[in-house]
């Protein structure tokens, strides 16, 4: 009886869907040659197809529920269940490094250079991360900063012929400086406002990069930067991108270094706790804007590290790879990953990335499934694919003192 | 700190009035050609804010899917009318078919689309529920994209050239004129709605508290769908009226204005209709004003940079409630 209710419903959804896509699926008008195409065809399938997707998709909604009701305890996530146990954290690891050591040397140039933008955007998540997930600032503009770092070493480079090694350093500092910068007004603002300021800076800084000839070279870009050297010494091109690969591995593991440290420190947990909750937060005599500021500088930090990496890769940047689609995709990387999970932003990044670039054989329709798969893993796993757990901390010696006190 | 910022605010009133006036004595036409100009932007930012508001209000989420919304609008509208225009129906039959047809499809998209990417999302993160969104919005985009055609697609102006406005139509065209007064309507009725009937009083009602009043008998979800369905409909006229008066469309158009309503939205305090409208008006006159006197090339960084100013000194928008954080 319950079958065929979801058959019925599954048959008018699938009718509401046949109808809803009318116009735009079945009729296609050819403006130019004044003729109209009906393609009913096209409506059968629309049918079909969301009679099963809302089969799927109710019968899968019931049981997360049913799960939701029955266990409240919070599961933690498979994958820090195996980096807590020890036995299987080593060999886990050291399968993971194996892997990524092996991977420009198994894998030929093209796959090493999807793989390193995919792990630039593990930098960039994993910064970002800490202004979003972390401290709770939703940030719309964060490729602005990654703009910055690209530029700075494009323009310092063509005119004062400063090498990647100086640059970088030096990008570094610019970002935190311009996140301060941009930080210092728009912190005071909450929320979504903030969201839409910083959208608004990210937009400012790709158009004035578009139109300001003298300075960026407008919307030609700059072309021919230099690949990093190794102590002066230059490689060809396949082994460039290696190097690049691996100096991208050692920034990907600097971050995940400092990230960890960052996020269990005082400020750390400063940042966690006004997340929560603002007013407690200050209540409890932590300064509100400043630790605001410095999440929002140190996120900037990373974008700038990884924008630099970026011109090194490409040798060509234009304003155009700095779109507010950039800002949005970066984002998507934390929230699908898991806000505030470092090991589900490294995740997200490396699934968000490399799909699409592997879809690539469906190209036309790899923008359209990866919308329908963020509002899908969005409905099914709203805190995303690994969700963030936060740090226990046990008092073993009270309990142990209790213990004793109780037994003698 | 409160004399500097008001004796900023009164300087830079002053500059601006200074060069207003200056402009209005050199060439009082210009002047009110790009008043007029602007009118019409902010009256169809107008349109489209309405929708983000009024959504925010109700949910508190930014609506990423609402440009395409109205971009679905314009489209519908596209494909009826020329497939009536080559079954030689009149002009007056087709022109209201489109519009009635765009609205009732921009309704039922944006119904199904707060069932499928949102609802489940009511009680998730807040974020997730933005890339859900996002997601969304990708989506549409593309199916757009692919069912019909990358290219831009002339439309045909389903607003004649009224043959009474003629002596005033170097001034404003009809369509801009048509642009004004059918977002005043839309207005007015909006506020009508909100006002005085039991859904518009439900919906007030869930805007402040949902708890509440869901125990007084309001049925929460049927309010958020008619949120939709009404901000989709005012999306859609003002994708049909756009479509018009710029004459080509194609998939990406909801984006950009999107964007832009939003910032409308924000400008004039989320979550409040006047304010949306007021935004709306202030963003789209004083954007004609810069792209006509100053260089269009920077347009967008001048939205912005209006949008980042305002919301310094006025954190909330410009009719925005300061509502006090409670804890």
């Amino acid at each position: 009886m319950v079958f065929k209710n979801q058959i019925k419903q599954s048959l008018i959804i699938a009718f509401w869907f046949m109808v809803l896509t009318f116009p735009i699926m079945v009729i296609k008008v050819n403006t130019i040659k004044h003729t109209i195409d009906f393609r009913w065809i096209n409506l059968l399938g629309v049918g079909i197809v969301t009679f099963f997707a809302s089969m799927v998709w109710n019968y899968f909604l019931r049981r997360n529920e049913e799960q939701k009701k029955k266990d409240i305890a919070d599961d933690i996530p498979l994958i820090h269940r195996l980096l807590q146990n020890d036995r299987f954290r080593r060999p886990f690891l050291g399968l993971i490094a194996a892997f990524f050591i092996a991977y420009p040397f198994v894998f030929p140039m093209y796959h090493t250079s999807i793989m390193i933008s995919a792990l630039v955007y593990v930098m960039l998540g994993l910064g970002l991360n800490i202004v979003v997930g972390l401290a709770g600032l939703l940030d719309l503009g964060y490729v602005a900063f990654y703009a910055v770092g690209a530029y700075a070493y494009a323009l310092l480079n063509l005119h004062f012929g400063l090498s990647f090694w100086m640059v970088l350093p030096m990008s570094a500092l610019l970002g935190t400086l311009f996140g301060v910068l941009l930080g210092y007004p728009v912190l005071r603002l909450r929320g979504d406002y903030l969201a839409i300021v910083t959208l608004g800076f990210g937009e400012i800084i790709r158009i004035v990069l578009e139109n300001w000839d003298t300075f960026s070279n407008g919307p030609r870009g700059i072309g021919d930067i230099p690949p990093p050297t190794f102590f002066g010494h230059h490689f060809g091109q396949h082994d460039t991108m290696i190097y690049i690969y691996f100096i991208v591995i050692a920034l990907v593991l600097m971050t995940i270094f400092f990230v960890n440290r960052l996020e269990n420190s005082k400020i750390g947990r400063a940042w966690i706790a006004l997340r929560d909750d603002e007013v407690a937060c200050q209540a409890m005599g932590i300064d509100k804007f400043k630790t605001k500021l410095t999440a929002f500088a140190l996120g900037a930090t990373w974008a700038a590290m990884g924008g630099v990496v970026f011109a090194a890769k490409t040798s060509y940047i234009n304003p155009m790879s700095f779109t507010i689609w950039e800002s949005i995709t970066i984002l998507c990387v934390v929230v699908i990953g898991g806000m505030g999970s470092a090991i589900g932003v490294i995740a997200g990044a490396l699934v968000l990335i490399l799909l699409p670039e592997y879809l690539r054989a469906v190209a036309e329709y790899r923008m359209l499934v990866f919308g329908a798969l963020q509002v899908i893993v969005m409905v099914f796993k709203p805190d995303g694919l690994i969700k963030s757990v936060r740090k226990v901390y046990t008092f073993n010696v009270q309990e142990k003192e209790i213990h004793e006190q109780t037994h003698t | 700190m409160r004399w500097m910022s008001i004796l900023l605010g009164v300087s830079v009133a002053g500059i601006i009035g200074f060069f207003a006036v200056r402009e209005l004595l050199i060439d009082p036409m210009y002047f009110f050609e790009l008043f007029l100009g602007g009118l019409t932007r902010g009256s169809i930012y107008a349109l489209i804010a309405l929708g983000y508001t009024m959504v925010y209000g109700i949910i508190q989420l930014i609506n990423f899917a609402h440009g395409e919304i109205y971009m679905i609008g314009a489209m519908t509208a596209l494909i009826v009318a020329s497939v009536l225009g080559l079954w030689g129906w009149n002009t007056v039959v087709i022109a209201i078919l489109a519009i009635v047809f765009a609205i009732v499809y921009s309704c039922a998209y944006g119904f199904t689309v707060e069932k499928i990417a949102y609802k489940p999302l009511r009680n998730a993160p807040r974020l997730s529920a933005l890339i859900s969104a996002i997601g969304m919005s990708l989506f549409l985009q593309n199916y757009v994209m692919l069912a019909q055609t990358p290219e831009y697609l002339p439309f045909k102006s389903l607003i004649p050239d009224f043959k009474f406005w003629e002596p005033f139509a170097h001034i404003i065209t009809s369509v801009e004129l048509t642009i004004i007064i059918t977002t005043v309507i839309v207005m007015i009725l909006l506020g009508l709605l909100i006002k005085f009937t039991r859904i518009g009083k439900a919906m007030r009602a869930t805007a402040q508290d949902k708890i509440m009043s869901s125990l007084l008998g309001i049925n929460v979800n049927n309010v958020i769908s008619a949120t939709f369905v009404v901000g989709s409909a005012t999306a859609a006229i003002g994708g049909v009226l756009i479509a018009c008066h710029v004459g080509q469309i194609n998939f990406f158009i909801g984006f950009l204005a999107g964007l832009k309503a939003f910032i409308a939205a924000v400008l004039g305090g989320i979550g409040s209709i006047p304010g949306a409208v007021l935004g709306s008006l202030v963003l789209g006159i004083s954007e004609s004003y810069f792209t006509g006197y100053f260089f269009s090339e920077y347009e967008d960084v001048f939205a912005f940079t209006i949008l980042v100013i305002i919301l310094i000194f006025r954190p909330s928008g410009i009719l925005g409630r300061h509502d006090a954080q409670k804890v």
